[in-house]
């Protein structure tokens, strides 16, 4: 029959194809328990160029954590802040610090690194010509207003605060009292810059040089980037492998399917969907720990229907109508925790975390919402409106969550709803100009482990984050004291202080503290996360 | 015919005009990509302010367009948000979708038409209709149903293939991929190759043919199919553009860094550049294709002509 041989022309042509992609399989790079294996990990590709003052987002930031050491690095495991290139860093009055660097650290091309590696590259990143998005960490040195004027073109090409000594000291003068300032010189902005950086940019970002563990063997942007160790890394953090292979993912939910087929070693971001088999699938290789990371409901202050007194028995009564340890746990299968204060567990008792800070207004009731946003004069507009990013992050399905929680303590169907805006730079572009009208989605991820940074920049006056345009003036004036406080303990205990008017106003309902998720293949073992939910990639062992 | 192919290519600079300009006010539209740059706090004003300046964003938008057009017809795609160039973006992520398109547009081709002169040829046999009821399954399952399912048996299940395509992407890694692609134009072209070929094989040149005692091989090949194929290629044609375009859901599963993967992630980052850039090539890409298929018409049947 004819036909026949058609049907097995086709069958065949199906076979060869499936057999020629069995081929295309092949192993991965090997190596035993000696340390010179590699893992792979997924990556998602870099929002913005991968600079040290430059990158402000967590894909970046895992490459410059490799790449870069800064003076002090955090402690993976209990997040305070360790001298690492910092031999001292000394203050008599939290204004004035002398910088003292340790003397055998070099850059993996060789170069040494003095007091003038980290002024250079401050002076990089604080200068507005250079577009460095994280330039406002510098905000605190003098001289800044200068060098990135809020208006106009810089007047002086270098922060006037900052003074090279001599190779192994500088100093930095600050505008304001600050005592906890040497704890954010770990975050990645304040890395120290070969002079190749400066000397041929392009050529740099295309193949970044630091002085971290790693080194950039390859880089194919938007796909690949192979690093390696480095071995003539002086630090005692070295690599515990031969190097990591960053493979860039279209979709994390691939990543996963890759991590069961055993083509992956690392998914440092388990998707949503299948948060559900993750501890079925992996067992003990499924890793889920808290991270700096709250999220919060904020409210415009701007708008005067938010802003009139008695308003904060409503959000007091919005906060209490909504069912965290439901929601944590039906729709995030327990990767994030009620939040009870508005820091994070990772920062401890003792880096000011306090559990259950919020009081009562962070506690379910039904009842008691009811009658608080009554007294509270009711929702303006009738209708609470929760704004979120629909393109990202699957937000849709909590923010209908909690409105469904709310709707269902005040009985009634209207009170809230969730209204998507399309893309992340459209929701963000209308909060940052206030052009939201009821609540929003708002998360807030440390730049480092301070509860300086889940304060001030989100709820003082006028800061960068205050987008609601929260104000007020004891808060502001105790966060002052705070940071002119030369005593941690006491500072900390000030911020907490300040913290408690929080409670008093709810400026934005806590609701939940984020936690990092990741799986790993049997290949490897000793993987963790750090506070910022990233992987600690130089320990990882290769079996 | 070499007067229709320059009128034709002239027709297509309104076309392309248009696309372009809705794109980009599309894209505009959406509001300012500056404010996602910065992640969940607001950048500062200056640093703001300086990248609008430095992107062309401060300026009114008919002004960005024709600075933007201006810039192209020297091949200049501008800079897409992580610093790089929109043409760099370009030259690594067409070639992967090409070869994706090829193997699909293989795909179709092979099994598509075979199954359709099969099928065609035997109207109303078991064979006819259990290829039709295939087809009716594949193109009412979605793509990325049939491309996750693959993925799950031949990838995580049965070990046959590597779940995600490396950044390489060779032609081997791009077999499955390509084939979940092409599934649905697949069932088309079968339909319509089936209902073409049965409805010429009463035709009276196809009877001619037989009479004349040629050879059975030779009558399907060079009388029948090749008057049957005019609707098909016309269909292939269109969706050569279709598939690049398209590419988006498949790319996405199997980890395929294509024109599908920088579309999505430049729309994410509203980064209007690598947007209308790669549109832009798209729109070039479907209007040569329609031009190369209304050229085979003539090849196809001699009768028609070009004026």
């Amino acid at each position: 029959m004819r036909g026949a041989t058609h049907a097995k022309w086709a069958a065949c042509a199906v076979t060869v194809a499936l057999a020629a992609t069995a081929c295309g399989g092949g192993g991965s790079g090997g190596g035993g328990g000696d340390g010179s294996g590699i893992v792979s990990s997924s990556w998602g590709d870099p929002q913005n160029p991968l600079e040290p003052a430059n990158t402000n987002e967590v894909q970046g930031g895992k490459i410059l954590d490799m790449v870069f050491r800064g003076l002090k690095r955090y402690d993976p495991k209990t997040g305070e802040a360790k001298d690492m290139i910092a031999e001292s860093i000394d203050t008599k009055d939290a204004q004035n610090f002398t910088v003292k660097i340790k003397d055998n650290w070099k850059f993996s091309n060789g170069e040494k690194i003095t007091a003038k590696s980290f002024v250079d590259a401050w002076n990089y990143g604080a200068n507005l010509k250079n577009n460095q998005k994280n330039a406002y960490f510098f905000g605190y040195i003098e001289g800044y207003d200068k060098v990135h004027p809020e208006k106009g073109d810089p007047s002086a090409q270098t922060l006037s605060g900052l003074k090279v000594v001599d190779d192994k000291t500088f100093t930095v003068k600050l505008s304001q009292k600050f005592s906890t300032w040497p704890d954010t010189l770990g975050y990645p902005a304040f890395a120290p810059l070969p002079k190749a950086f400066y000397d041929d940019h392009q050529g740099w970002l295309s193949k970044p040089v630091g002085n971290g563990p790693y080194t950039v063997d390859s880089y194919t942007k938007g796909s690949k980037m192979s690093l390696r160790k480095w071995d003539g890394y002086p630090g005692d953090d070295k690599a515990q492998n031969g190097g990591v292979d960053m493979k860039v993912y279209t979709d994390n939910n691939t990543a996963y399917t890759d991590l069961m087929a055993g083509n992956l070693d690392l998914v440092d971001d388990v998707p949503a969907s299948q948060l559900k088999n993750a501890k079925n699938d992996l067992g003990d290789r499924y890793i889920n720990t808290p991270a700096g990371i709250i999220q919060t409901l904020a409210f415009p202050f701007y708008d005067s229907k938010w802003n009139k007194p008695g308003k904060e028995k409503v959000r007091m009564g919005l906060s209490r109508a909504i069912n965290r340890e439901q929601i944590t746990e039906t729709i995030f299968q327990k990767t994030r925790t009620p939040a009870s204060d508005w820091t994070s567990p990772v920062l401890g008792e003792k880096g000011g975390f306090k559990e259950g800070l919020c009081g009562d207004a962070c506690k379910y009731d039904a009842e008691q919402a009811k009658k608080l946003v009554e007294e509270g004069g009711g929702i303006p507009g009738g209708t609470l409106k929760v704004s979120y990013n629909a393109d990202t992050g699957s937000h849709k399905e909590w923010v209908d969550a909690v409105c469904n929680s709310i709707n269902k303590a005040l009985d009634n169907d209207k009170a809230c709803v969730a209204s998507p805006i399309g893309t992340f730079a459209d929701f963000r572009s209308k909060a940052s100009k206030q052009e939201l009208d009821g609540a929003w989605r708002a998360g807030w991820q440390m730049d480092y482990p301070l509860i300086q940074n889940f304060l001030e920049p989100v709820y003082f006056t006028d800061a960068p984050s205050n987008d609601g345009k929260y104000s007020d003036k004891e808060f502001d004036k105790l966060v002052n004291e705070a940071n002119g406080e030369t005593d941690t303990n006491k500072a900390i205990g000030k911020f907490q202080d300040a913290e408690k008017i929080l409670a008093k106003d709810m400026p934005a309902i806590p609701l939940w503290y984020q936690n990092g998720s990741a799986g790993y293949s049997d290949k490897v073992s000793d993987v963790s996360l750090n506070q910022f939910s990233v992987p600690v990639y130089n320990e990882i062992k290769v079996n | 015919m070499g007067r229709y192919v320059i009128r034709r290519l002239l027709q297509m600079i309104p076309v392309f005009i248009g696309a372009t300009l809705l794109i980009f006010l599309m894209v505009n539209v959406m509001g300012d990509p500056v404010a996602g740059l910065c992640g969940d706090r607001k950048c500062d004003p200056a640093t703001a302010a300086q990248l609008k300046k430095e992107f062309g964003l401060d300026k009114p938008v008919w002004q960005q367009y024709l600075t933007y057009m201006g810039n192209v017809f020297t091949g200049d795609f501008g800079t897409a948000f992580n610093g790089q160039k929109v043409t760099e973006l370009m030259s690594a992520a067409f070639p992967v979708t090409i070869r994706l398109t090829i193997v699909a547009i293989v795909f179709e081709i092979v099994i598509g038409i075979s199954l359709g002169v099969l099928t065609g040829l035997r109207r109303g046999r078991p064979v006819d209709t259990v290829v039709l009821l295939l087809t009716l399954v594949v193109i009412s399952i979605p793509t990325f149903v049939t491309g996750l399912v693959l993925q799950l048996l031949l990838g995580v299940q049965w070990g046959v293939i590597k779940p995600s395509v490396s950044s390489e992407a060779p032609f081997n890694e791009l077999l499955i991929p390509g084939l979940v692609l092409a599934s649905v134009s697949l069932a088309y072209v079968t339909r319509l190759t089936r209902t073409s070929i049965a409805e010429n094989r009463r035709a009276d040149y196809v009877r001619t043919a037989v009479a004349k005692g040629l050879p059975r091989r030779r009558v399907i090949t060079r009388h029948l199919l090749r008057n049957s194929l005019i609707p098909v290629v016309t269909f292939i044609g269109t969706d050569v553009g279709a598939l690049m375009g398209g590419a988006i859901v498949t790319e996405r599963i199997f980890n395929i860094h294509g024109v599908g993967f920088q579309l999505y992630q430049g729309i994410l980052r509203q980064s209007t550049q690598t947007v209308v850039g790669f549109v832009t090539v798209l729109v070039l890409v479907f209007l040569v294709a329609n031009l190369i298929v209304d050229l085979l018409y003539a090849v196809l049947d001699p009768r028609i002509r070009y004026a």
